[in-house]
């Protein structure tokens, strides 16, 4: 019967592309925005991300995200160090400052100052230039928006000044680092020279980052760092959630990208059902002629239900597919960079779908498991 | 194969719809037995009881009291998978308005039953082809029901009730969406294809231009049969319901209790 069920769905093809559109609407709009709302708030934990030599992050007990920093004291770095089970510990700056360009634009600019000895914290994705140029007097690490932001139309080179407290800033390599949360520029510099580069602070020392010692766990490393010098540790992924949830909790993006996604559960649900219901409703007949005949209830939820999946899978993988495409031509679409489509969303979305039709079809299914097939001999 | 000769063998069946002040007695004791080899119609007015009278036989509704055995099964002990199954396997139908599926062409609608058995997509659309080039409908068999005629669709109807070699055929007004010329070429066929001595079919229609076609025919008013004619056709009318007791299968000592030998 499953071919009588796929001929009765496809012959009414404006209900038919209705429900097919309206699948595909919502799922393009659920995908896109909870894709562009988890991109926004990983933003924040871009920079730690980025990190990828460290496990541990050591800070100010208050600290409650990465982008307000109390400085540590300088030989907090060694009292890290001396941690039972912490194989290495270097320090990192992270601050901001403000950088001017040589037509006079400026922007505040997201500086990270990195081990001068083990350049730990340095971007290891380079599009020009090697992280080792850091060495060289006044240099600095530009990503790749900040560098078209200062100099823009020019193809990407070493070799440019900025300014920076009345400091040369001198260009020796264009990162691909992740988008910050602002879209400030990031620079990496050394971590001695970064205190030129913003003026006078009493400590630099933002964070001390370690790495665990063979057979140490990150999570141990982190309860014996606090134990011993009463600094927070955390590690990267810990450290990433925290910044996450900030921003979740106290920003409005939440509220915004939740009321478009309610609006596309909404839709996604409210049109498809209606219009299934309809589509069941102006069948009623043929369903009470095929119980008539001798088709079982179950074979009828089977067969709405078919009807249910085809138009719902059909809308899902059209909805995927614009989703796919809207992604793939924002990818290397600067403001957007690092904002995808991970396959997550793609299979929860699914799941999301899956319960709408299913929700959708319930309706109709009871409409149809309640018809009195005697309603075929009633003219 | 059924008791005697008999397909529907009811005795004081009742219909009551509702409770209380609401009630509606749709049919008040109904006795009538209706052959296997015959051509019986329910005649009579708007509200006599003819489509749910037609309803109880077929098990899609349950009488509320009497004794009604249809191909020696008892509609009322039947569960629903088994009385759906029963229909499946026993019953063919004509419905008033066809209702064929929009979306299936002919030869696809008259395979219906046997895809509900369970017969394959390509074996029952064959099948289907083939029954509707035995009803001269071959050069229509890919055509869409909004493609056909009425009398079309009602043939492409009755060739969906035929296909599976039910013993039981019900139709309901066939011929009212009809024109006469048409509606008497879709009785002939029906008549000529669809009695046989191991089935009935029962007719309920208010078009009296088809009486003739009729083994039986049974009078209704206001839920009881009023008359019962026998053998009309064949110039041997016999009228009354007390007349149509006494044709009753001859040896049985209670004329109004259901034959009870085996198969």
């Amino acid at each position: 019967m499953n071919f009588v069920a796929l001929k009765m769905l496809v012959a009414d093809r404006a209900k038919y592309f209705s429900l097919i559109f309206a699948i595909a609407f919502a799922s393009f709009l659920l995908a896109n925005q909870v894709s562009i709302f988890i991109g926004i708030m990983t933003r924040p934990a871009s920079q730690i991300r980025d990190v990828v030599d460290a496990d541990i992050w050591v800070m100010d007990p208050q600290t409650l995200y990465s982008d307000e920093v109390y400085a540590l004291r300088d030989y907090d770095l060694y009292r890290v160090r001396s941690v039972p089970g912490v194989e290495w510990a270097v320090p990192l700056y992270k601050g901001t400052g403000r950088a001017k360009g040589p037509d006079g634009r400026f922007r505040t600019v997201i500086l990270m100052g990195v081990d001068d000895a083990t350049l730990v914290g340095a971007p290891r994705k380079m599009l020009v230039g090697s992280i080792y140029d850091l060495d060289q007097p006044d240099a600095a690490i530009i990503d790749k928006a900040g560098f078209l932001y200062f100099f823009p139309g020019e193809p990407l080179q070493a070799g440019k000044t900025l300014q920076m407290n009345e400091r040369r800033v001198l260009i020796v390599g264009i990162s691909d680092a992740s988008a910050p949360f602002q879209s400030f520029p990031v620079l990496h510099t050394r971590y001695s020279q970064a205190l030129g580069f913003v003026g006078r602070e009493r400590n630099l020392l933002s964070f001390v980052l370690a790495k665990p010692a063979a057979g140490v766990s990150v999570g141990k490393a982190c309860e014996r760092i606090e134990a011993v010098t009463g600094l927070r540790a955390r590690s990267t992924a810990e450290f990433s959630l925290d910044a996450f949830l900030f921003y979740l909790r106290n920003t409005g993006i939440p509220v915004n990208f939740g009321i478009t996604v309610m609006i596309a559960l909404i839709v996604g649900t409210v049109i498809p059902g209606q219009t299934f219901y309809i589509f069941t409703a102006e069948n009623l007949k043929q369903f009470g002629a095929l119980k008539a005949i001798g088709v079982t209830n179950r074979r009828i939820v089977g067969m709405i239900l078919l009807q249910a999946l085809v138009v719902g899978g059909t809308g899902y993988a059209l909805g995927m597919g614009i989703s796919a495409a809207f992604f793939a031509r924002t990818l290397n679409y600067l403001p957007t960079r690092g904002i995808i489509f991970p396959w997550q969303v793609m299979a929860s979305i699914g799941v999301v779908v899956l319960l709408v039709v299913g929700l959708a079809s319930l309706i109709s299914i009871r409409r149809v498991l309640v018809l009195e097939p005697a309603v075929v001999f009633r003219g | 194969m059924a008791t005697d000769g008999i397909a529907v063998f009811s005795r004081d069946v009742t219909k009551v719809f509702g409770r209380g002040d609401t009630q509606v007695h749709a049919l008040r004791g109904i006795d009538v037995n209706i052959r296997l080899g015959e051509l019986t119609m329910l005649v009579g007015p708007s509200g006599s009881g003819k489509t749910t009278l037609l309803s109880v036989i077929t098990g899609l509704l349950d009488a509320t009291s009497g004794d009604l055995v249809v191909l020696d099964r008892r509609p009322g002990e039947l569960s629903q998978e088994e009385l759906i199954l029963f229909r499946r396997e026993n019953l063919g139908f004509v419905f008033q308005q066809f209702n064929l599926i929009p979306a299936l062409t002919a030869a696809e609608n008259v395979a219906v039953p046997l895809l509900a058995g369970g017969v394959k997509r390509r074996q029952a659309v064959a099948r289907g082809e083939e029954f509707l080039a035995s009803l001269g409908m071959a050069h229509r068999a890919h055509a869409l029901p909004s493609e056909l005629s009425g009398g079309e669709q009602q043939r492409v109807a009755l060739a969906r009730a035929l296909v599976h070699e039910p013993k039981l055929i019900v139709c309901d007004e066939p011929t009212s969406a009809l024109d006469g010329r048409t509606g008497h070429a879709v009785m002939e066929l029906l008549s000529s294809t669809a009695v046989r001595p191991d089935r009935a079919v029962i007719i309920v229609t208010h078009d009296a231009r088809i009486f003739d076609f009729a083994d039986q025919i049974a009078h209704m008013d206001d839920g009881r049969i009023t008359s019962l004619e026998q053998n009309r056709k064949n110039g041997a009318e016999v009228d009354g319901f007390a007349a149509a007791l006494a044709a009753l299968p001859v040896g049985e000592p209670d004329a109004r209790s259901y034959p009870t030998t085996g198969d």
